[in-house]
């Protein structure tokens, strides 16, 4: 018996149904099913946090592309992850309105509450702390986004509010 | 002055749905082309417009869309249109605005956009950290197409265009339109060589344009109000209204719908409030992170593309970044190369090793580690990596232009960086 065959056997059963069919539905408008890649990892990524090895094999699979091509595609992205994260991830903005407004600070101030620094997760799970690329909110600098929620005009205060549970900090 | 591109827009109100905008006069320029305009009936009125893209390059609009192939000079299949809705440029916080508080005007912009070139098939690709304008562009389209302003037959004009929003997983290379074709195809992405221009075979090998949002947005009042009211609106010799933006440490730092050529002073003293108080202006820059430096000696420059261009600059996305006098020069410096060198695709050699190069040579100096000839090295990348030709895209010359005018107008902090082993503005006492 061939490794080939015993990986397809797995695969099989990693996406959900409504994973499929929500992939399916991008291929409506789009030529080749490979076109669909970022959006079959979101799809994935969206329920689960993350995207495994195992995921990211079952949708090469079905996008009838390698896993080598997508993982290319996958690690190029920044806001598909490829490692676990915590319930939340942080995108903390370093970029160059909020380091004029002192950016470097606040988050050393996060760092030094949660206990993580950059590309680490809470050992709580709560939280992954991330840069991220200008977040186009420069008036209202620094700035970040906790999960879907964008917080401006932060300082140690906003930082110790929002945080105020924070647990006792760890790596992975 | 008149309001154009933010009539709508009252950030404390929240977005304007459908009702609201079609009762502002929304919807009548696409009314007005589904009744008896040609696509090159309004293809010449943009033309006429003066309008340059807003994105950055101040590309003429009208001109970009004249290369994509009408009628009999067509194959058959698709066109595109896709909305450049990936702002990222450090510094730049205008395309989040006309998303979240305006997203019909988007939307109209685009169905006249894609009319005027034949497409049939439109994309809004937007950043997926842009959370709230996703979802109200959603909720938008869907409004669109229950009224049959999307779909079969726009209006009973016949017309037939279909509309996606597609939320981006990242990467600021992504705002290069090729790179951005690419990213829509499920690709990395990696800019492509040109030509072939998009125009003739960009997405899926078919005819393409890809305009930014705020290029779009003038678009439905271009139609529906004429070329000559649009140049009207401009104080200088660039035509229409521009989002102006101004952050740093000013008192009121924001971003305000001002006519185009407004002069570099009224945005910073009557709109941004001027400096924060015991703050000098230093030097800003006009448009983004990856143009240059200007002084206190441009304040009086009309914020028009070819006036901020012969000052050695560029006006990019019109949102200037402010520095003042008791910010470093170089550590703002090393901030952007940090960013470009990061968010480099990799393709190119110049960009992949040449940027992390820079950002080291600024550490080093920054950190008090520099050397006199640390400078030379500085000039060497900045002629090699900011010409263009030796690199695959512009990512890389964009990164050099606040470097190359920094070393220019700021050398002096360079040196004392350098002579003095550490970093000046770092031990409180500042410049």
């Amino acid at each position: 018996m061939s490794d080939t065959r015993i990986i397809q056997t797995d695969l099989s059963s990693v996406l959900t149904v409504e994973e499929i069919a929500e992939i399916d539905h991008e291929l409506v408008h789009i030529p080749y099913k490979s076109g669909a890649a970022i959006d079959a990892l979101k799809i994935v990524q969206k329920a689960r946090g993350w995207v495994s090895d195992e995921c990211l094999q079952a949708i090469a699979k079905h996008l009838e592309m390698s896993s080598e091509e997508l993982e290319g595609v996958a690690t190029f992205y920044n806001l598909i992850y490829r490692r676990p994260v915590g319930d939340k991830v942080i995108l903390f903005c370093d970029s160059v309105s909020c380091w004029i407004n002192g950016c470097d600070d606040i988050k050393q101030a996060i760092s030094d509450k949660l206990g993580v620094d950059y590309g680490e997760t809470t050992n709580d799970n709560a939280y992954t702390l991330l840069p991220v690329p200008c977040l186009g909110a420069c008036d209202r600098a620094p700035v970040m986004m906790v999960g879907d929620e964008l917080v401006t005009n932060l300082n140690n205060e906003v930082v110790e509010t929002l945080f105020a549970s924070g647990k006792s900090g760890g790596k992975q | 002055m008149e309001k154009v591109l933010t009539r709508n827009i009252v950030p404390d109100k929240g977005p304007t749905d459908m009702v609201a905008y079609e009762a502002n006069g929304g919807y009548s320029g696409l009314r007005k082309a589904m009744s008896g305009m040609s696509p090159d009936d309004c293809r010449e009125v943009v033309s006429q417009s003066n309008l340059r893209g807003r994105g950055g390059a101040g590309f003429p609009t009208g001109m970009k869309w004249s290369f994509v192939p009408m009628g009999d000079k067509c194959t058959p299949g698709h066109k595109y249109l896709v909305c450049n809705a990936d702002e990222m440029e450090p510094g730049t916080f205008k395309d989040r605005l006309l998303m979240e508080y305006d997203p019909h005007q988007l939307i109209e912009g685009m169905i006249l956009s894609a009319y005027c070139i034949g497409a049939d098939l439109s994309y809004i690709f937007i950043r997926g950290e842009y959370v709230v304008a996703i979802e109200r562009l959603r909720e938008a389209l869907a409004e669109c197409y229950a009224k049959g302003y999307l779909g079969e037959n726009i209006m009973g004009s016949g017309y037939k265009l279909d509309m996606y929003v597609h939320p981006s997983a990242g990467r600021y290379i992504c705002g290069e339109e090729t790179a951005l074709i690419n990213a829509l195809e499920g690709k990395r992405a990696n800019p492509r060589a040109k030509p072939p221009f998009p125009q003739v075979s960009g997405l899926w090998g078919r005819p393409t344009i890809v305009n930014n949002v705020e290029t779009l947005c003038n678009i439905p009042h271009i139609i529906d109000r004429g070329a000559d009211w649009f140049k009207g609106l401009g104080v200088g010799e660039d035509a229409g209204t521009k989002l102006f933006g101004v952050s740093g440490r000013v008192k009121n730092p924001g971003c305000w719908e001002l006519p185009m050529g407004t002069p570099v002073r009224e945005i910073l003293e009557n709109h941004a409030g001027g400096m924060q108080d015991g703050l000098q202006l230093k030097g800003f820059l006009p448009g983004g992170g990856s143009t240059d430096f200007l002084t206190q000696d441009h304040l009086d420059l009309a914020m028009d593309y070819n006036v901020i261009g012969k000052a050695g600059s560029r006006m990019g996305t019109g949102t200037m970044i402010i520095l003042d006098d008791q910010t470093c020069p170089v550590g703002m410096v090393l901030n952007l190369i940090r960013f470009f060198a990061h968010e480099s695709c990799g393709f190119c050699t110049p960009c992949r090793d040449g940027l992390p190069w820079s950002r080291q040579v600024l550490e080093d100096i920054e950190n008090g580690r520099g050397k006199a000839e640390d400078l030379d090295t500085l000039e060497y990348q900045i002629n090699y990596i900011g010409a263009i030709g030796n690199t695959h895209c512009a990512l890389a010359p964009g990164a050099m232009e606040p470097l190359q005018s920094a070393l220019k107008y700021f050398r002096e902090d360079f040196e004392r960086h350098i002579s003095g082993g550490r970093c000046p503005y770092h031990s409180g006492v500042g410049a």
